[in-house]
């Protein structure tokens, strides 16, 4: 083999070698990064029992249509619309995580953060919130209402079908 | 020399065991013996035995990175005893801070040494970034330590941030409540990312333990091995840059003096009088410290930290993509790029000549107007989404107005270029000019005239 080429070969795997190598030690700052992250994130929701994720409202009687009830232990208002049904509205403002208040004089919510407003369906009045409040899924058995608190329900606006109606 | 070590062998143990630790007298009298203290100090040896008699001018530096450095230190210092009496688990953190205020001597002046520390290293780390920016301290064999300086900015905003949330009272809560959801806003990647800052859905015990361990662990060492790498950085580049007239030639062998006395001196001057003003006003003006936070009353109005507060203004003003995502990735990927791009004029002149400290001035009076005019337009007179009712607010609230900023910022750096015969490195500076006095009207808005509502309002 001519000299020439094998310099040229040599030096080919020697950068070759550097370059593992430096792959290697990114691999290692990326593993590194993702045993923190790892340590940073929520841990699995322990095996709680249905009875904690779950809060029994009360029988259907006890709220007047038009109504909306604090369940602050939930972190949920409980609305209950004319026609009668139930919604379980997240009291989470959806602009910047602030804590809406019902404010019964003028019938909404009203973010003491940014000003936004909110109807008792939830619906945005008064941006800056870019979405209606988030639901919790609702179950009415025996005329008692059930919120499940595991998940939030997200949605851009107020529809008919969100509505758990008691009968 | 044989009868050297005959005599070391008959001094006293203390003199042998002085002499081990020290090399040499520690108050050197001739200039042979000052140049060496300052190889054999650990600590002196971050300098040169000399330096370029230039370079110590304090008005060339302000000595605003060494500021830096001192406040950082009595961070450091005053965070540790901290610790000692701090409970990072949300029924206790409020309490523990309450004891430390009413039980323990000094507690009160510790945590706000702490505090305003805390709040003027944003402060003097910014104006350490446009004391290198003015006199072109990131041209060449600086070009990286500027991207260090960055990640070191980067580091004393989050530092700040984390050790906000910990007092956990309602200014903690809800600012990092406000902070944190800001990221929901980012697509794809965002409701991860808060998750895992958060540890969880919403800001609680996991929340708390995250910052904590972020705020007086992981920063902290970042800081240490990033700091000395910036100072090392600066050796390499052979010290500071060195200062010029206009129109003077950039000299290669600049006259030189020795580190003791004449920059040391100096150094110890700032950090003293820091540090005295640091104690000062901590006597004078305690840490804020609010109602226990209360996860189901927000106050009104909710703010976020002051520093924040920028972002937080434009959040009022453009869609949250473009608040919390577009807009700082373009005033990062800025920053990031000021060393790279190829400008041709020598560093070392304040504001690179005449005629660009002049144009910055016009440039900050301009951004210093403009700014305030565009808020009090898109408050009253303009409502975007409602002009194009068509389009959804993503596009008419962020792409266009964003836009038309960039549009206008680009015209305004052709126009000096053409128009008014800028060289690149005046336009660009311009710009930058036009960019951060903007950023700081809009955190003076932020601050001083947001009221209930975040409602604009007349201070006072
Ligand atoms: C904790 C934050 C920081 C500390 C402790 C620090 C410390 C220092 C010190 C002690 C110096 C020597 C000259 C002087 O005192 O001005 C220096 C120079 C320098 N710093 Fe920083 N700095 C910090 C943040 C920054 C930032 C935010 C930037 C800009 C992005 C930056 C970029 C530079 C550059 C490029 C130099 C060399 C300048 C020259 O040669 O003239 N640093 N820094
Ligand atoms: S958080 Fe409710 S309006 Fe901003």
């Amino acid at each position: 083999m001519p000299e020439e080429l094998k310099n040229l070969k040599d030096k080919s795997r020697r950068s070759f070698l550097s370059k593992l190598w430096l792959l290697l030690g990114v691999a290692l700052l990326v593993e590194l990064i993702w045993v923190l992250v790892s340590f940073l994130r929520p841990r699995k929701p322990k095996a709680e029992t249905d009875a904690q994720n779950t809060i029994i409202a009360g029988p259907i009687d006890r709220f007047e249509p038009g109504s909306v009830t604090a369940f602050p232990q939930g972190k949920f208002y409980l609305a209950r619309l004319e026609g009668g049904g139930f919604l379980a509205l997240s009291r989470v403002c959806t602009h910047l995580g602030c804590t809406v208040p019902w404010v019964p004089d003028q019938n909404r919510f009203i973010c003491p953060c940014h000003a936004s407003s909110f109807d008792i369906t939830g619906n945005v009045i008064n941006p800056p919130a870019p979405r209606a409040l988030d639901l919790f899924q609702i179950e009415i058995e025996n005329n008692i209402v059930k919120v499940f608190l595991d998940r939030t329900v997200k949605r851009k606006r107020y529809r008919d079908d969100q509505v758990t109606k008691p009968f | 020399m044989p009868g050297e070590n005959l005599q070391r062998d008959q001094d006293s143990l203390l003199r042998r065991v002085w002499g081990s630790v020290f090399k040499g007298p520690i108050v050197p009298v001739d200039d042979r013996q000052r140049r060496r203290t300052v190889l054999d100090f650990l600590i002196l040896h971050i300098h040169p035995p000399t330096v370029p008699v230039s370079t110590i001018r304090y008005t060339h530096t302000w000595g605003l990175g060494g500021m830096s450095l001192v406040l950082f230190l009595v961070l450091a210092l005053t965070g540790i005893l901290l610790m000692f009496v701090y409970r990072p688990v949300p029924m206790e953190a409020y309490s523990s801070i309450l004891t430390l205020q009413r039980e323990v001597m000094f507690g009160s002046f510790v945590r706000s040494i702490h505090h305003w520390s805390a709040n003027f290293l944003i402060i003097v780390a910014l104006l350490h970034l446009l004391r290198v920016y003015f006199t072109g301290g990131f041209h060449r064999e600086r070009q990286f330590n500027w991207i260090i300086g960055l990640s070191l900015l980067l580091l004393v905003v989050l530092a700040n941030f984390t050790g906000y949330l910990l007092a956990w009272d309602q200014l903690a809560y809800w600012a990092t409540t406000i902070m944190t959801s800001m990221l929901a806003y980012i697509p794809v990647a965002g409701l991860w990312l808060q998750r895992t800052i958060r540890g969880g859905t919403g800001i609680g015990a996991a929340t708390l333990t995250n910052f904590f361990t972020l705020h007086t662990t992981i920063f902290p060492v970042l800081f240490v091995i990033f700091m000395p790498w910036h100072f090392w950085r600066v050796r390499k580049a052979g010290g500071v840059v060195l200062p010029r007239q206009e129109g003077e030639a950039p000299s290669d062998k600049p006259d030189r003096a020795n580190t003791i006395p004449s920059l040391v001196t100096k150094e110890l001057a700032v950090a003293l009088v820091l540090l005295a003003f640091v104690l000062v006003f901590s006597v004078l003006f305690h840490a804020p410290l609010d109602q226990m936070a209360n996860p189901g009353m927000s106050p009104n109005p909710a703010r976020a930290p002051w520093y924040f507060m920028g972002i937080q203004e434009l959040l009022l003003h453009f869609h949250p993509l473009f608040a919390v995502l577009f807009i700082p990735i373009t005033a990062v990927l800025f920053l990031v790029s000021i060393p790279y791009l190829k400008y041709g004029d020598d560093p070392g002149v304040w504001f690179i000549s005449e005629k660009g400290r002049r144009m910055a001035v016009v440039s900050a009076t301009v951004a210093f107007v403009v700014t305030p005019a565009l808020v009090l337009l898109d408050e009253f007179f303009i409502d975007l989404p409602a002009l194009m009712p068509g389009l959804p607010t993503e596009i008419s609230n962020g792409l266009i107005p964003y836009l038309l900023v960039l549009g206008g910022l680009t015209g305004y750096y052709l126009l000096l270029k053409n128009k008014y015969e800028a060289s690149k490195a005046e336009a660009v500076q311009s710009v930058f000019v036009f960019l951060f006095v903007s950023f700081v009207v809009l955190t003076i808005v932020g601050v001083w005239f947001r009221g209930e509502g975040m409602k604009l309002v007349w201070p006072l």
